[in-house]
């Protein structure tokens, strides 16, 4: 039986296009502190931290040796960093905190895609041999992934747009949101291809950002806040990277992970989706078996701000907001990596520790 | 620890893809620990800046090669020390309960790129180095020698020792047969007081090891390397006052580590010990760091012979990172070759006895460290 693990404080940077004035201590430091003031606990109460970045975004290695100096690291902390998003850190510290000799841990995730670009960037994530010397873009392979659902039939542009146009009026709620406002689906389906078959809605933002998750165990938690989300169900898992031999129309990483998770086991208030492009919100629907009932990306989602390494643990923590506003009893938080959606994970929230 | 594998370790392993080079270590692990893909319920993989081989999150590329389809696959990143925090992370999945047997892997290929280049960017906000790890790290040994007070010929010691022991282990990198005081004293001096002969090489390769449940073992044929203790620390690269010859977060790692294992006095009871050593002066630091010997008397118990193979506490048996240098698999190297210690696998670099062993790896700038103890007993719980 595992230890019953909360998230008690969520905090995060502004998602925007370009941050040209800080850097990324700059941008994580109020973070930090927004984030530990709004559960009562200083740096020195934390048992373990962990961080989670890639150095290909920063454009040089060991770009997380710095970002220590944001949440201070003397005298010496115990640490660990993923070169991952910060949703698969947040795992990591979930696992720390099963151990059972530490009670609360801070995980912190930061990305400027700013700097480069990304697009053709992401083409490095690729099998080195075969495919990143062809240098496909991540909006042309998502395309492709589009195309296959759009040739089964299993949706229309139209219901893409509608995606791309509720997330941005989620969005106008959400003060850290890099995109919102009121787009008719109409207005949208207008507009050309960027890359056919997805419009510039269909796909994310590029966004600069930083996000930080307070855990705390059992009594800890219940301590720190009047009502902490409670860790009930994370799992994650990879699929084969060769496009070739995946179903690119499915999702069956996510659906074995929400499985493990136990997502499946009662009904879902609320599910913050890390779904890049639009067509992949519906993919991951399926997968996690969302009906009507689910409020699906309240916060506005990827569409609306996509901070690289940030965006899947941003998900947790908003999905983890609802839980501790009340609004939500149980809520879902998917992040993802790679192209096409390659690696999943799943976390289950509740207002109950049961 | 139930199982382990490595390559042949090599300046450039041309004769294999990444994939080839991890799935090589991997195969092995599998095949000393008896289990199949299909008993791996998990995979952490590890490895020092994707700048070295110019892919971007590999971890994507190599679920394939790795078996991980259908499983949880971890990548982690702690500068030197990675192959060591790799190793603790899986440990502690498998200690959680999350999971009964990981297969945890690092590798390097570091003929794929040019190390002193993707060490040396720059950056917006901080002045690049532009002298590799040796430039950075021989104004701490300098400093090292002129605290302690050591003979200027310690590192050459060193670096003569370990690549004696490489003699006896057929993966390492550097088979030197003709090493000597005087090769090492007459190679040029890279950067003063780091000669060529006292620094490590460039290597491809990679480590894997499986990890598992004690209810997950078959038959006694296991013989497990029992882990006792893990450990991490981290502190920041730079403030005034910094101790970098002896790092508080090193110092504060092995305590917690020996608390962990019930261990007092290091020195008498540990065995072996594999530690990370990239220069041959930091065999001295360690030993004072570690808490092995006092402060300024490291230096001590390489002169006296005490850390060769036939001494009371061997360093490095394998030939250690001065011999082969993969540097996301250092680490593990370390790490692993405790546990094939333990295990009574070392062949030809065996220290007869070993019964509970250190491994040790650092990171950045002497500010990461990751450390385990394994032994032959299972721990009292």
């Amino acid at each position: 039986m595992a230890r019953e693990v909360a998230v008690v404080a969520f905090a995060q940077a502004p998602s925007v296009r370009r941050e040209d004035r800080l850097n990324e201590v700059e941008m994580l430091m109020p973070v930090v502190r927004e984030a530990l003031d709004a559960c009562g606990l200083t740096r020195s109460d934390i048992g373990f931290f962990v961080s989670g970045s890639s150095d290909y975004l920063a454009g040089a290695s060991f770009a997380f040796v710095h970002a220590l100096d944001a949440v201070g690291a003397w005298p010496p902390i115990e640490e660990s960093h993923v070169e991952m998003d910060g949703a698969w850190a947040l795992y990591e510290a979930w696992v720390r905190l099963q151990h059972g000799d530490i009670d609360t841990a801070l995980v912190y995730a930061f990305g400027k895609s700013s700097p480069g670009p990304l697009r053709g960037l992401l083409a490095l994530q690729l099998d080195p041999y075969l495919l990143a010397p062809l240098w496909p873009d991540a909006v042309s392979l998502a395309a492709l992934q589009a195309r296959v659902l759009l040739d089964a039939g299993r949706l229309t542009e139209a219901d893409m747009a509608e995606v791309a146009s509720r997330s941005r009026r989620a969005a106008l709620d959400n003060p850290k949101a890099q995109l919102r406002g009121e787009t008719a689906v109409e207005a949208l389906l207008a507009e050309p291809y960027l890359v056919s078959p997805l419009r510039r809605h269909d796909c994310p933002p590029i966004s600069d950002g930083a996000a930080v998750v307070v855990l705390a165990a059992g009594g800890r938690a219940r301590s720190l806040t009047a009502r902490p989300a409670w860790i009930t169900g994370i799992d994650h898992r990879t699929e084969p990277h060769a496009l070739g031999v995946r179903e690119l129309a499915a999702s069956p990483s996510t659906a074995l992970a929400a499985d493990r998770a136990g997502v499946f086991s009662a009904p879902v208030d609320v599910a913050e989706l890390h779904a890049p492009f639009s067509h992949q919100e519906l993919i991951l629907r399926e997968a996690l078996r969302l009906g009507g009932r689910t409020l699906v990306n309240p916060s506005g989602g990827p569409l609306a701000a996509n901070p690289m390494m940030v965006a899947g643990l941003i998900r947790i923590g908003e999905a983890a907001r609802r839980v501790m506003d009340g609004s939500a009893r149980r809520a879902v938080a998917h992040a993802t990596s790679g192209p096409c959606l390659q690696q999943n994970l799943v976390c289950v929230l509740g207002a109950d520790s049961g | 620890m139930i199982g382990v594998g490595q390559t042949r370790h090599a300046s450039k392993r041309i004769d294999v893809s990444i994939a080839g080079l991890v799935r090589e270590a991997a195969l092995a692990a599998l095949a000393d620990a008896r289990v199949d893909w299909a008993d791996i319920d998990a995979v952490v993989i590890g490895k020092a800046p994707d700048m070295f081989e110019g892919v971007m999150m590999p971890e994507l590329y190599l679920a394939d090669a790795l078996g991980a389809g259908g499983k949880p696959m971890l990548r982690v990143h702690t500068a030197g020390s990675v192959g060591g925090s790799t190793a603790i992370v899986a440990a502690h999945l498998v200690m959680a309960g999350v999971h009964r047997r990981v297969l945890t892997v690092a590798f390097e290929k570091q003929s794929d790129s040019d190390a002193m280049w993707a060490l040396t960017v720059r950056t917006p906000f901080q002045l690049p180095v532009v002298a590799g790890a040796g430039g950075y790290f021989a104004p701490i040994v300098r400093s090292y020698i002129e605290r302690s007070g050591a003979p200027p010929d310690v590192g050459i010691q060193v670096a003569v020792k370990d690549r004696l022991n490489a003699l006896r282990n057929p993966y390492a990198h550097l088979h030197l047969a003709d090493i000597s005081a005087e090769k090492v004293a007459e190679s040029p001096m890279l950067w003063d007081p780091i000669r060529y002969l006292e620094c490590c090489p460039s290597s491809d390769g990679a480590c894997a090891m499986v990890l598992a449940a004690e209810d997950s073992l078959g038959s006694p044929h296991d013989s497990p390397a029992w882990i006792h203790a893990t450990a991490m620390r981290s502190e920041p690269t730079m403030f005034a006052g910094r101790d970098e010859v002896n790092p508080l977060a090193g110092r504060e790692c092995a305590a917690d580590l020996y608390r962990q294992a019930g261990v007092t006095d290091p020195r008498r009871q540990i065995d072996v010990a594999e530690i990370y050593v990239p220069f041959s002066w930091f065999e001295p630091m360690w030993m004072e760091n570690l808490g092995f010997a006092p402060e300024k008397e490291g230096w001590r118990m390489t002169a006296s012979g005490a850390t060769a193979m036939e001494g009371d506490l061997p360093v490095n048996p394998s030939g250690g990172v001065l011999s082969s240098n993969p540097i996301g698999a250092s680490g593990m190297l370390r790490f692993a070759e405790a546990a094939m210690q333990v295990r009574g696998q070392a062949g030809d670099h065996q220290v007869e006895g070993a019964r509970l062993a250190l491994g040790h790896a650092y990171g950045g700038g002497s500010q990461f460290f990751s450390m385990w103890l394994v032994s032959t007993q299972k721990p009292d719980r």
